[in-house]
């Protein structure tokens, strides 16, 4: 009973948080660059004024373009929804899988590049095509990254890894820190953060997701725009669950361990968050030559990560 | 203080000198390639140093003190400022490109494993994972040295190389004072004629891309 | 340590000489003294290392002498002897041509000796750390003499030479800590388990894999130095580009001391039933370089990258009378060594005079010595002949050992090293003939003037070096065979 209530909280919370996390990170930044910045809440706002405006298609644009919001919404946001982030007493627990995970995540981002080369602009296309060549990068770093936790804790779902980590199983790990470092990197990319995009320019030369989301208006902006915050919120739930798992509520914690491990979330988030907005401003973007240098160097990083289960596993 | 915590904190700071060694091949900037070497002399004299806590062998202090002093600052500031002084190219130069490097990279690493775990099973685990790792970052330096043409970064490849072998020597339980000092010694040499030899190619190339001098080669009649 | 500690023990007497000189050498202001000092202290070293065979001081933790590195250093001493009496001659005429300065020569003194210091601190090592260090710093002394002169070639020689000896001198100290990492657990921690007295005894209770692994580190760290074919890139230029006195020492000795170190780690490998043998790999490597530089030897047009090929094809037969192992075979790998090293010492000493007295290096501008040198040009011819194994000279019998003792054991290998052999015999021979015979070549463009005195210093060691060569090939005292004998056994 408890698990079907928890589910439907941790499907509107994150619905519900993203917005905030994304404003938040912003805030930071704008503080650390000397700026006043928006505030905080700044982006329900936003999308509260794209939903009452009208949409506006291009004459070339199919029905792809047009369901593409939707799908890539829907498809981040059911991610969002299976990892566990205050508790994993939920229904979708079981189910839930990091790839699984990769997999949703991968469906978001192939109609968002359907999307960007639908209408036929050469901003959308150059925008895909990059968003590809990341993807085909990142994706694998990802995949790394699932293989060596499940050699680490013998599965795949993110809620047994918790209570793996949880039961102290785990020590000061080598291959944990490696994936930790890989995961990030991948985090940023798919994220399109700096080094790799930069969310907040809209110059040709640069951009990558804000190229092939450039024809989009009204509520398929505030759509697109919806599911790129709920997938930042959900990267740092993810690296926050996997990699310090402490404090989420356990099967049989009751409301009050739930209620803390919504605190413990939120405590992390708002670290992670303000981490990423310092990290953003201290780094400059990358060329786009070198993408495939640092994604590569995250695939890296999670062979190596699973390497190194070997050589403890050997000892 | 347990032995598994021990064995783990070694097993981190080997991990990072063995990841300085990858952020040595990925570097394009000269001087971006110090600042990763002076930090792997950094993670290299914090290794020694828990080397000596543990096995309670004070004479490694020493080893991590010349870690520090002369391989993660002199030897940087040293090069960092032949660079300016003389001028060089500040990219790097590739032989090799660097995502290849870096595959390369990681198969011999995945070998230097393979190599070292079955070959140690009777040693300490704190000295085997050491082995394995510190001949990881030997055969790094030794593929930085063949794969980066430039001869600033030769030169770091070589000292990598040394990076690791000391990172053996220290894992080696007990091994003697005698040979650290002396390696360190022989690195302060290697330096100086390094040093003559910027010094001298200078002189007569006005460039110190080690390819100006394969003109005339090895196998010349 | 007090100097009565010094004169009771010989062996520090040894190694105390060439250290206190190639300091006190480096702060005299006349290079002329020096040289004349170099030969000297040389000879006193000499002197002292032959009180070794009468008393044999005991082993300590750190040095030792056994019936193995008493003879090489001997050899080491006495080679460092005549050197320094061709290099005086040399020296002289160098710096009346002005190709070197005067601080330039009172630095070559310097490292003459402390090049010395290093390879016999290295042979009498008795700890594989101490050894290791011995052979790095000979690296770097040479490395310094390397590029004395300054030219492009020359600088492109030790730098090449550094990068390369340096990885391989790294590996090598990899595989020594694997050695000591196999032999802790048997000795305890400390330098009891690097002392090669102690090592010996107890090896057959190391870690057999360990062993194998660090022999594979040793083997290609300190095959790099003795220029074993695929790693022996740097040995070619750095014979060419140095000072011919340093050619003959690194070519007469240096190459011995690398080699004596993997010998030295064989014996313990060897020690150990359960190693994989590691007779095939060198048998291997010595095959690869007999062939490599017997094709190469065709092509030289440089005199001294011609010898210095040799140099790889004679450690190349070496390494394989070794890598055959058993008495017979270590018998003339050892007698090799000392003839070896013996000979191309002494065909340097030639090339010295060669190249001051014509002016060049190059082979085409070399003709007709017998006429305009007579003593040099039959010098050269004999010891020449003596390299490239023709009766009746030293070198002969022990690659004529070589071949009969693989005949005995194992006759497929024994014809590519018979191959190998005539292909580098045949070389030699046709570059001979072209440099002893034809026109002879105009005087004036030698350079330092033709002094007499400086002449003859490099024809006596020359002539003394292939008298003691030809008459080793007819007669071996019954001693030295007896005592070859010995040590043949200790290699196993």
């Amino acid at each position: 009973m408890n698990a079907i209530l928890w589910q439907a909280v941790q499907i509107l919370l994150v619905v519900a948080l993203a917005p905030l996390v994304t404003g938040y990170v912003r805030w930071v930044k704008a503080r650390l660059q000397g700026r006043r910045g928006a505030a905080p809440w700044q982006p329900y706002r936003d999308l509260y004024r794209l939903l009452q405006k009208e949409a506006v298609i291009a004459h070339s644009a199919s029905w792809i373009f047009r369901a593409a919001p939707y799908v890539t919404f829907a498809s981040v946001w059911l991610a969002a929804c299976i990892v566990p982030t205050f508790t994993t007493n939920m229904v979708l627990a079981p189910a839930a899988d990091l790839i699984a995970l990769v997999a949703l995540l991968a469906v978001g981002r192939f109609w968002t590049a359907l999307a960007g080369m639908d209408v036929g602009t050469s901003f959308g296309g150059l925008g895909a095509s990059r968003e590809m060549l990341i993807a085909s990068l990142a994706e694998p770093a990802m995949l790394m990254i699932t293989f060596s936790l499940s050699l680490v804790s013998g599965t795949t779902a993110p809620a047994k890894i918790v209570a793996f980590v949880l039961a102290g199983n785990v020590g000061i790990e080598v291959s944990l820190g490696l994936a930790l470092a890989a995961m990030v990197m991948v985090a940023i990319a798919e994220n399109g953060r700096i080094p790799i995009d930069n969310p907040a320019t809209h110059l040709e030369l640069t951009m990558v997701h804000e190229a092939m989301v450039l024809e989009y208006s009204g509520r398929h902006l505030a759509m697109v725009e919806a599911a790129a915050m709920v997938r930042l919120t959900l990267y740092i739930a993810l690296i926050a669950t996997l990699f310090a798992p402490w404090g989420i509520a356990q099967p049989g914690a009751g409301a009050i361990g739930a209620l803390l491990g919504l605190a413990a979330f939120l405590a992390k988030t708002f670290v992670l968050g303000s981490v990423l907005a310092l990290f953003e401003t201290s780094i400059a973007k990358m060329r786009v030559f070198r993408y495939a240098d640092f994604l590569g160097g995250a695939l890296l990083l999670g062979l190596l990560a699973t390497i190194f289960l070997y050589v403890s596993e050997a000892v | 203080m347990s032995q598994q915590f021990s064995y783990d904190i070694a097993h981190l700071i080997g991990a990072t000198v063995l990841m300085a060694g990858f952020g040595l091949l990925y570097q394009r900037r000269v001087f971006a390639v110090l600042n990763t070497f002076a930090f792997q002399a950094v993670a290299l004299a914090a290794a020694a140093a828990w080397q000596a806590h543990v096995q309670h062998a004070p004479h490694l202090y020493v080893t991590a003190a010349i870690a520090l002093l002369f391989k993660a600052m002199a030897v940087p500031f040293a090069l960092h400022w032949l660079i300016e002084k003389l001028g060089i190219h500040r990219t790097v130069e590739t032989a090799l490109s660097i995502g290849w490097t870096m595959i390369v990279g990681v198969a011999l690493v995945a070998l230097s494993i393979m190599l070292v775990l079955p070959v140690t099973a009777a040693a300490s685990a704190l000295t085997r994972e050491s082995l394995a790792l510190a001949m990881s970052v030997v055969l790094l330096g030794m593929l930085m040295m063949i794969t980066r043409r430039n001869a600033v970064t030769q030169v770091v490849g070589f000292m990598a190389l040394e990076n690791g072998l000391i990172l053996a020597a220290v894992s080696a339980k007990g091994m003697p004072l005698v040979v650290e000092i002396s390696i360190a010694f022989s690195v302060l040499v290697a330096m100086t004629v390094f040093g003559i030899f910027f010094f001298r190619i200078r002189e007569r190339f006005d460039s110190l891309d080690v390819a100006y001098l394969e003109s005339y080669r090895g196998d010349r009649s | 340590m007090s100097l009565d500690a010094l004169f009771a023990n010989p062996l520090l007497l040894i190694l105390a000489i060439p250290l206190a000189s190639a300091g006190f050498l480096a702060v005299l202001p006349s290079w002329r003294l020096a040289s004349w000092l170099n030969i000297v202290v040389s000879g006193t070293t000499f002197a002292a290392s032959l009180t070794l065979f009468a008393h044999r001081p005991a082993p300590t933790r750190l040095l030792f002498i056994d019936d193995f590195n008493v003879y090489l250093v001997a050899l080491t001493t006495f080679v460092g002897f005549t050197t320094a009496i061709f290099s005086a001659g040399y020296i002289a005429r160098e710096s009346a041509a002005a190709r070197l300065s005067d601080l330039h020569l009172r630095f070559y003194h310097s490292m003459y000796q402390a090049f010395l210091f290093t390879m016999l601190l290295a042979l009498s090592a008795n700890n594989t750390g101490v050894m290791w260090v011995a052979v790095e710093a000979a690296t770097l002394t040479t490395v310094l003499m390397v590029s004395l002169y300054r030219t492009r070639e020359a600088i492109e020689a030790a730098w090449k030479y550094f990068i390369l000896c340096s990885v391989g001198i790294g590996l090598a100290l990899f595989g020594t800590t694997l050695v000591y990492l196999a032999a802790q657990p048997v000795m305890g921690d400390g330098a009891d388990a690097m002392a090669w007295t102690l090592l010996i005894g107890q090896a057959a209770k190391f870690q057999p894999d360990l062993l194998n692994l660090a022999f594979v580190f040793l083997l290609v760290g300190y095959g790099t130095k003795v220029g074993l074919a695929p790693l022996h890139a740097w040995l070619p230029d750095a014979h060419a580009e140095g000072p011919t006195p340093i050619s003959a020492v690194l070519s007469g000795l240096l190459l011995n001391v690398a080699l004596y170190a993997l010998l030295r780690f064989k014996m313990l490998i060897a020690a150990n039933p359960d190693t994989l043998a590691p007779g095939p790999l060198m048998v291997l490597m010595g095959l690869s370089s007999l062939f490599l530089s017997g094709f190469m030897l065709m092509r030289r047009g440089d005199i001294k990258r011609l010898f210095a090929y040799s140099s790889i094809e004679h450690m190349g037969v070496m390494t394989f009378a070794f890598g055959m192992g058993g008495p017979l075979a270590n018998f003339a790998g050892l007698l090799h060594m000392t003839m070896h090293s013996l000979t191309k010492s002494g065909i340097f000493f030639a090339v010295g005079a060669i190249t001051q007295n014509l002016g060049t290096k190059r082979l085409n501008e070399i003709t007709g010595l017998t006429v305009s040198h007579p003593a040099l040009g039959w010098g050269l011819a004999v010891a020449v002949l003596a390299i490239a194994g023709m009766p009746p000279m030293g070198v002969f019998m022990s690659e004529f050992l070589v071949v009969s003792s693989t005949f005995a054991r194992q006759p497929l290998l024994a014809v590519p090293l018979i191959v190998g052999l005539l292909i580098a015999f045949a070389a030699l021979a046709t570059r001979l003939t072209g440099m002893l015979f034809g026109e002879p070549q105009p005087a004036q463009r030698g350079h330092g003037g033709r002094t007499g005195l400086s002449s003859w210093l490099a024809y006596g060691p020359l002539w003394l070096h292939v008298t003691m060569v030809v008459v080793a090939g007819l007669y071996l005292p019954a001693p030295l065979v007896q005592w070859f004998e010995t040590v043949a056994k200790m290699l196993g």
